[in-house]
């Protein structure tokens, strides 16, 4: 009784509360909007018993009601944002209308999209970051919304920027830092953060010099560390092509860097040609007999 | 009395369910699409996709077929369909949209190229039955924004929502 007492107090609050922001249609008295996952109440007039249909691609439902009292809508009867019909069906009469549900607040959850996961260091604007923010209930956040982007982690000062969403969007570009390691990248929208991890690589090598001296018959050919512009070394397993031109003839070899350096035996022929390259870059010649 | 009415629903309803005339399609000019430049083949296919999306959803609900959302819905807009689908065969329900003008914005392509917004000021007619009687019809003006997203052939969507115009 006295939770019967106390449900119907609430129904009359809630409608009251609702008058301001109600709309009517005929005797269909509806809420211009309603939040996701909020109670509701309609009001309809008249005397017998009806069916009110609510009616999108959101949700659907069905209720028999009697005419001239509130029907009342509990929290997450209605949790799907979009546009909803009313339709007031008694026998051969029907009374239409509509309204609308927006997002829940606060936002509950980011759909964050950051790309790429793996980039070379000093890229200016070389990750992005998306983000779509979303209510408990999965629907889009359309009302703007600071959005944070944190990129933290390794060497470097940690990038920040504040983005308001726009239709429930927002984006950022953000510079990789001149040392290689892993960072975080964080979105945060109040309590609701995802993070993404972004390996940044050493870049293009900017430093390839090699040295050669005789070992027995042949000729020892060794690198000095293979590093890019920031002085990051390449990784190990990067292949350095050690090419040798002599008499019209020609050896090469491919050595993959071992704790940064490649180092191989080339047939010694004097008056050669050794030249040392990785990728498109190419670092020194040696004219065994005399270094260039 | 009762039986002109009843014929005039009836002929009401035969051309609603034949009124297969392709909605009126209008593009905004998009002169900025946010970080990434938008190519016009991307456009043309995501407008189009997202048109057929349109039909696939209208059959899915008036035939009660969650099954046909396949093709162009995916994610959270796919089991959102597909929820009020199953709902609407609980109560024995069916739902007829009939798309007449798009109204068409694209407003987002993001970085990568792996998400696509637009916005939709569509009209269309709904239909309410219950078994095989039409119970109201209304129209509905209303704006939508949906956000597609690449899959092997085609543009799917991901997001589709109605906000307050």
């Amino acid at each position: 009784m006295k939770s019967r007492f106390t449900f119907l107090l609430g129904g009359l609050v809630l409608a009251a509360m609702q008058l301001a922001g109600a709309q009517q249609t005929g005797g269909l008295r509806l809420p211009k909007t309603v939040e996701a996952g909020t109670a509701f109440s309609i009001q309809s007039a008249g005397s017998g018993k009806a069916v009110l249909y609510i009616v999108g691609p959101g949700q659907v439902l069905r209720r028999n009601i009697q005419l001239g009292e509130p029907t009342f809508f509990a929290p997450e009867d209605l949790h799907n944002a979009g546009h909803y019909l009313a339709a007031l069906v008694a026998g051969s009469s029907t009374e239409n209308g509509a309204f609308d549900v927006i997002a829940a607040s606060p936002p509950a959850a980011l759909s964050f999209l950051a790309k790429p996961s793996r980039l070379a260091v000093n890229l200016h604007d070389g990750i992005s970051g998306v983000v779509y923010v979303f209510d408990r209930f999965q629907n889009l956040v359309i009302a703007p919304t600071q959005v944070s982007f944190q990129l933290s982690g390794g060497v470097g000062a940690m990038q920040t920027r504040t983005v308001l969403t726009h239709n429930g969007v927002a984006w950022t570009k953000m510079d990789s830092a001149a040392k290689e390691g892993g960072a975080q990248f964080v979105a945060r929208v109040g309590d609701a953060a995802s993070t993404r991890v972004i390996q940044q690589v050493p870049g293009d090598p900017c430093h390839l010099r090699m040295s050669a001296r005789p070992s027995g018959q042949r000729l020892a050919v060794e690198t000095e560390p293979v590093r890019d512009c920031s002085g990051n070394a390449l990784p190990d397993g990067t292949i350095v092509t050690f090419t040798e031109t002599y008499d019209g003839g020609e050896s090469t070899a491919d050595v993959p860097l071992k704790r940064g350096v490649a180092r191989t035996d080339m047939p010694a022929y004097r008056g050669a040609r050794i030249s040392v390259a990785t990728g498109v870059f190419i670092g020194n010649e040696i004219h065994w007999g005399k270094e260039r | 009395m009762k039986q002109p009415l009843f014929i005039v629903c009836s002929l009401f309803a035969a051309i609603f369910a034949l009124g297969s005339n392709p909605p009126a399609v209008r593009v905004e000019p998009t002169d900025s699409v946010g970080p990434r430049p938008l190519e016009k083949q991307t456009e043309t296919a995501v407008i189009r996709d997202y048109l057929v999306a349109w039909r696939g959803f209208s059959s899915a609900f008036e035939q009660n077929r969650a099954e046909l959302l396949d093709r162009d819905f995916t994610g959270a807009a796919k089991e959102k369909l597909a929820a009020t689908i199953r709902e609407q065969a609980k109560l024995g329900i069916y739902t007829r949209y009939r798309d007449s003008a798009h109204d068409l914005q694209l407003v987002f392509y993001s970085p990568e190229g792996l998400s696509i917004q637009l916005v939709d000021t569509v009209e269309y007619d709904v239909q309410i039955l219950n078994g095989e009687k039409v119970q109201t019809t209304q129209h509905v003006r209303a704006r939508y924004l949906a956000v597609l997203t690449p899959t092997e052939v085609r543009w799917k969507v991901r997001v589709f929502q109605a906000e307050p115009e």
